[in-house]
């Protein structure tokens, strides 16, 4: 086994095998992943819009295997049961709007991809340190099937998930407080009634307080039905408590085939995501999407940039955070990042609304007319059917 | 000391992401919490299946 590469990338997720595989094109990359199996277990709702997904992995056409069912619309359920509905058709936009994927199959094409551009990929393989020369890191301590070792690099990527410990040891504080993770739980259940091709969500604190409750399509009479309750809401309730509720109340004959349960970080921006010779990406940079805790896709597009400035750093033959920033610029200034503020207000502001201001909150957008879905229509609507709430909102528009 | 309940765990590692002294571990299904655990029991408050108690040291 060789002990030094150019690039090693700690964790095969959908960030990781994105980040190996774009610094594979020109360095000598290795991608470890902890787990036996890269994919299992999911910890994802599975849900994702459609043409931004093309757009990041450069494609013109899903990979039909990669999707479970395909989104066209999303309905939003107000505690006192007000919907609201809104489709593909009001959008004006293409079909289909979304998809929900395949995680299992698609984070394994993702870490193929790596292997097929040149990355070495070990699986069972986990980061149990770092190695650090004068504050800068120089590569990763290793365990892999029980046995010790190091892997000198001239950069070292942390795609190791919410539970990232990569960021800590090379001195960046990733921890997250209770009150920007929601803890969650999640079925994927058979024999269940479910509206087709939607993502229906639950608001509420009967069974998500600070958080939602999805039921997202995977096939026919399939669903991921989960929740996120957010920290610091939790009390001796548990997320699992929850959503056997929901389930018993709402999907009686409906059987689980799976259980997941995860964190989701929904933070605000880190104060950095880079060191000397250390780069974070998805989850472990806390770049998921705070007000729906979409973390796949800002992933990929980081893994990208990782990727690309890795290559960079080693052409150059130097891994200064100096150099890595252009990685930390470039992800905060892309669409996912140049949102975060706005989307972190928007969550923190969410996350206090009582269940009263949430079904106003949908009453006053109940039977939106397609014409209307603009920022200008919805906030005549809400001027028209509810002024006060016009004030307690406007700061979000 | 924190205690983990194997049988409840379901190695997600929102414990590890509040850890504030990075104390915990996830390896698998394996939880391992190391001997810089303060006991200041955030993890006891994330966990979605309430698989982590807080226990009183002995002394």
């Amino acid at each position: 086994m060789r002990d030094e590469y150019d690039v090693v990338v700690v964790g095969a997720g959908p960030a990781g095998s994105t980040a190996a595989r774009a610094a594979a094109e020109e360095c000598d990359v290795l991608l470890i992943e902890k787990r036996q199996e890269i994919g299992e277990p999911v910890r994802c709702a599975e849900g994702s819009p459609g043409a931004v997904l093309l757009e990041l992995l450069g494609v013109t056409e899903i990979n039909k295997k990669w999707i479970s069912s395909e989104i066209n619309g999303f309905r939003v359920n107000a505690p006192d049961g007000t919907t609201v509905d809104v489709t593909a058709e009001m959008l004006r936009m293409e079909k289909p709007l979304g998809y929900v994927l395949e995680r299992k199959i698609f984070d394994r094409d993702l870490a193929r991809d790596a292997a097929r551009a040149g990355a070495h990929v070990m699986v069972r393989t986990r980061a149990t340190g770092l190695i650090m020369e004068d504050g800068a890191v120089k590569g990763v301590k290793m365990n892999r099937l029980g046995e010790d070792f190091e892997i000198r690099s001239k950069v070292v990527i942390g795609a190791d998930g919410v539970e990232s410990q990569v960021g800590r040891w090379g001195g960046i504080n990733t921890t997250l407080k209770v009150r920007d993770i929601e803890s969650c739980a999640q079925y994927h259940m058979e024999n269940v009634d479910i509206l087709e091709e939607t993502l229906d969500i639950y608001l509420g604190e009967k069974y998500s307080p600070s958080g939602y409750t999805w039921i997202f399509p995977k096939g026919e009479r399939a669903a991921n039905v989960g929740l996120g309750v957010l920290g610091s809401k939790l009390n001796a309730k548990r997320p699992i408590d929850y959503l056997n509720e929901f389930v018993a109340d709402k999907l009686p004959d409906g059987q689980p085939v799976e259980l997941v349960v995860g964190g989701v970080p929904v933070s605000d921006l880190l104060k950095t995501v880079v060191s000397d010779g250390l780069m974070l990406v998805g989850d472990a940079a806390r770049h998921t999407e705070p007000l729906t805790g979409g973390g796949m896709l800002p992933a990929i597009s980081g893994g990208q940039t990782a990727g690309e400035v890795a290559r960079k750093a080693v052409r150059q033959n130097d891994a200064s955070e100096r150099v890595l920033r252009e990685y930390e610029t470039k992800w905060n200034n892309n669409p996912f990042g140049k949102q975060r503020k706005r989307m972190y207000k928007a969550k923190e502001f969410v996350v206090e609304r009582s269940d009263e201001e949430l079904n106003r909150m949908v009453r006053a957008v109940h039977g939106i007319q397609p014409e209307e879905l603009t920022l200008k229509g919805i906030t005549m609507r809400v001027l028209k059917k509810d002024p006060k709430l016009m004030l307690m909102i406007r700061h979000l528009l | 000391m924190i205690k983990v309940n194997i049988e409840k765990c379901g190695h997600c590692g929102a414990c590890v992401a509040v850890c504030p002294t990075n104390s915990i571990e996830l390896i698998e299904s394996c939880l391992r919490i190391g001997d810089t655990c303060t006991t200041c029991a955030t993890c006891v408050s994330i966990c979605p299946v309430g698989a982590l108690t807080a226990l009183e040291e002995e002394t």
